[in-house]
Formats: C-alpha cells, structure tokens, sequence
C-alpha cells in the first residue's frame, strides 16, 4: 500500500500567494505541505520574471522577483513548512471523515483536512508550438519531453527550438537516434554557448543537421510522423523524420483541478470574499487562480486573502476552539511561533 | 497624442489615440482588439502579443532587442517585420504607425 502523508493544509502551488499562506495558516498552529509541478519554490515570479522589479509589495518600493520569493521563504521558514516539487496533483476525492484524499501524478498520497488552491494561473506545461494539425501526433511520435532516450534509438529525429532544452537533448540523443535534425528559426540560440558549439562542431563532422527554420506542417498517417516540413531563409525543405521533439518553453493550464467538481469560471475559480472558499466547503481558493467580483490578480491581493482564509481553515480544523485575533507586533505567543520571544 | 492603427486578422481596422510613453501592447488590451494575448502583461516572458509592423514602419520602428528575439522563437509565423508590441514604446515619431495581428498567438 502507498505511504499517505498527513497534514492539516495541503497547498497546490508554492507561489508568493502558497507560501504567504504558510505563514498566516502557521500563525494558527497548522503544519502545511506545498505541491508544486516546478522544482523550486517561487512560481512565476521564479520561473518567469525572477529579476523583474516589483513595485506594489507594501513596504518595498522595489523588489526583483525572486527577491521577493526569498523573503518569503525566510518569513514562512519559521513553520517548517514540506515541500514537493516536480508534482502536478491529478486527483481529488473527499473522505467519510470530511477531509481530503490527493493524488499526484507521481501516484503520492495526501491526506489533509483543508486544501488551499494557490496554483496561480496553473500549472506550467509545456507549450504546444505553433505546428498547425500537430495534435494526433502528439504522444505517439511528438513528444514533448524525454521519459526514456531508449526511446529514440534508431529514429530519424527532428528536435525544434532554441533554448537549452533543445540544445542538450540535441547532444544527448544525437548518439541514439538513427539522424538527429536541429531546427531553430535563426542561428543564434538561447542556450548555453558552450552546447551551441558543440553543436555546431558536430554539425560540421556531419554527425548531426542543423536547419534555419520555422516547422510549418507535417504528414504521416495514424499519428506516426513521417516528415516535416519547415520553411527555412531558401523557400521549403521537406525533412524525413519518424520522431519529433518540440521545445516551445512553457505555458499555464488549470490541468485535472478542472475535474475536481468545483464551480469554475472561465478557467477560475470562484471563491466568496469572506473566506476564499470555493463551492466545496474544506477547499479554498486564492491568488490569480479564484475569482470574485472586483477581483485583481496582484500579489497583495493574495496576500490579503490568504490572511481571511486561514481564519477559516482553522475553524474546520480545529471546530469550537476560540480564534483569538492577535497582532505578531504585540503577541507573545505568535512571537514564540516565529521564533523571536524573549 | 500618438495615432495607433491595428489590423485584426480579419481585416478589422482599430484606430486609437495612445499616450507617449506607454507600450503599443497596452493599447491593444485597452481597445480590446482581438488576437492580442499578452498572458505575461508585459514582462517580455511570453510571445502572444506578436504583430507584424507594417513595411513603412520597420525602419522607424527598428528591431527587437535579444531578449525579445528569444521569445519570438515561442510565436506563430515569424516574419521579418515581426515584434512583440509589448516591447515598443509609443513616441512622437511613430505617430500613424500600423501593426497587423496575426492569425494566431502561439
């Protein structure tokens, strides 16, 4: 049977928004465990602007991004919160006792009372590129990430980007595969000099192509890719291949949290204003994933109500016990929390 | 003020007045003309407020820096004249500019 970690809150999405709530949650004495499908803390802010400068943190004319995420973790560090990175949740289901059973896509179980949704504008997946009729194609002979390089062996290969991702697997599978071909749409890459020269290095002994171009269509019958076509500086190039491996960066999708059975609109979900709890009572919503009338998607609007929903959560984990309202400036007993009494 | 012409990819023609200083990307969201994305609102961290500019206008308008060319390799049919509007500033001399919008972001 599979181990099953308890906690009281389990948040989906280690963001500014998932990490404040550890901190107002931990203020209430309840123990949290983040799942996030990135492998590091921080979501957007880390994953798409970390040197960006924020301006509308209260108390921070300017802060970068990460900046940002590292005082975080250092405000939250306190409760000791869990981490799991590397994790998409799949799904949900509720238990006799009223709390809740989650699974993840690495077949993880938890078990926590409230679950609080901070997945921001979801989860980051990989973009589908701009191939027009790629669809049935994709997991039989387009992939968009590399299980197993066994899988390669002996195919005809078109990779297609720029960055890293394209670069090293160009590199990597260039030994496996039967013909290994590079496409990017100009000669200059966004990933590390030093795999660029290897590629071209390689390009040069003929172990590998390299084609200037943007893939514009391909053919093949029952998913089962045959060639590509790609539209270089010289008009159309007609590239045999069997195996296609596009790396267009990464986009955001709701992912299975659209299956749960919560209310959703548009993509969001609707929370109510006192306690950011969605339509399923034990689960809450907050950050850019919820939405309410007046809703702005702004880190400090998260901020506020993650403060409102742990008031709530505390209720459901803890049923008739009084809720003191206390400010951390003047509590002694929020201060022994954080580790600064005495 | 700065006159802006969109062009949706229906061949709608969206005029508008736009304030010196502020991205062509922001006025497209303003005037709600179709086909302009901007999911990152203006970070330069994706590639779906992608136009192209209109032949008179590339040499004024001028090419994108390298960060905006690492994410124009994320969009749709990238031409010559293409851009991402967030990454052009409305000024005095780029009044009457065209952009046209592509058939899809991404």
């Amino acid at each position: 049977m599979t181990d099953i970690t308890r906690t009281d809150v389990l948040i989906v999405g280690a963001g500014p928004v998932g990490l404040f709530a550890v901190f107002e949650l931990g203020l209430f004495d309840m123990k949290c465990h983040l799942i996030d499908i990135l492998d590091r803390p921080g979501g957007q802010c880390a994953e798409l602007y970390p040197e960006k400068p924020i301006y509308d943190i209260p108390g921070w004319p300017s802060i970068s991004a990460q900046g940002l995420v590292d005082k975080l973790l250092e405000q939250i560090a306190p409760f000791k919160p869990d981490f799991s990175y590397n994790r998409m949740v799949s799904s949900l289901e509720k238990l006799e006792d009223g709390s809740f059973r989650v699974t993840t896509d690495e077949n993880e179980v938890f078990e926590a009372k409230v679950v609080v949704i901070a997945a921001g504008g979801g989860s980051f997946q990989p973009k589908r590129p701009p191939i027009p009729g790629i669809e049935p194609y994709e997991g039989k002979s387009v992939f968009y990430s590399v299980r197993r390089m066994e899988d390669f062996r002996g195919h005809d290969l078109v990779i297609v980007g720029g960055g890293d991702s394209a670069l090293d697997w160009t590199l990597n599978l260039q030994p496996v595969a039967k013909s290994v071909t590079l496409v990017h749409r100009r000669p200059e890459f966004r990933a590390a000099p030093d795999s660029v020269n290897k590629m071209y290095a390689m390009q040069e002994m003929k172990q590998l192509e390299f084609q200037v171009g943007q893939v514009t269509g391909l053919t093949g019958a029952d998913g089962q890719l045959s060639s590509a076509t790609i539209k270089g500086p010289d008009g159309d190039v007609e590239v045999p291949c069997t195996r296609m491996l596009p790396f267009f960066g990464l986009t955001m999708k709701l992912g299975p949290i659209a299956e749960w059975g919560l209310n959703l609109h548009e993509n969001l979900i609707p929370v109510d204003t006192e306690k950011f709890q969605t339509s399923v009572p034990g689960i809450f919503a907050v950050g850019d994933i919820n939405w309410y009338p007046g809703k702005l998607k702004l880190i400090l609007s998260g901020f506020h109500e993650v403060a409102l929903m742990a008031q709530a959560a505390k209720r459901i984990i803890s049923p008739g016990e009084r809720i003191v309202f206390q400010y951390t400036t003047s509590s002694t007993s929020l201060q022994k929390k954080l580790g600064v009494s005495g | 003020m700065t006159k802006l012409t969109f062009i949706a990819h229906d061949g709608t023609h969206f005029d508008m007045d736009a304030e010196n200083g502020s991205t062509v990307m922001e006025n497209a969201i303003r005037n709600a003309v179709p086909g302009i994305e901007a999911e990152c609102g203006g970070a330069c961290a994706c590639a779906t407020c992608h136009v192209y500019v209109d032949e008179a206008w590339t040499a004024e308008v001028g090419e994108p820096e390298a960060m905006e060319e690492d994410m124009l390799d994320f969009a749709y049919d990238v031409q010559p004249n293409s851009r991402l509007s967030c990454q052009i500033k409305v000024r005095d001399a780029l009044d009457g500019l065209v952009v046209r919008v592509p058939a899809r972001q991404g």
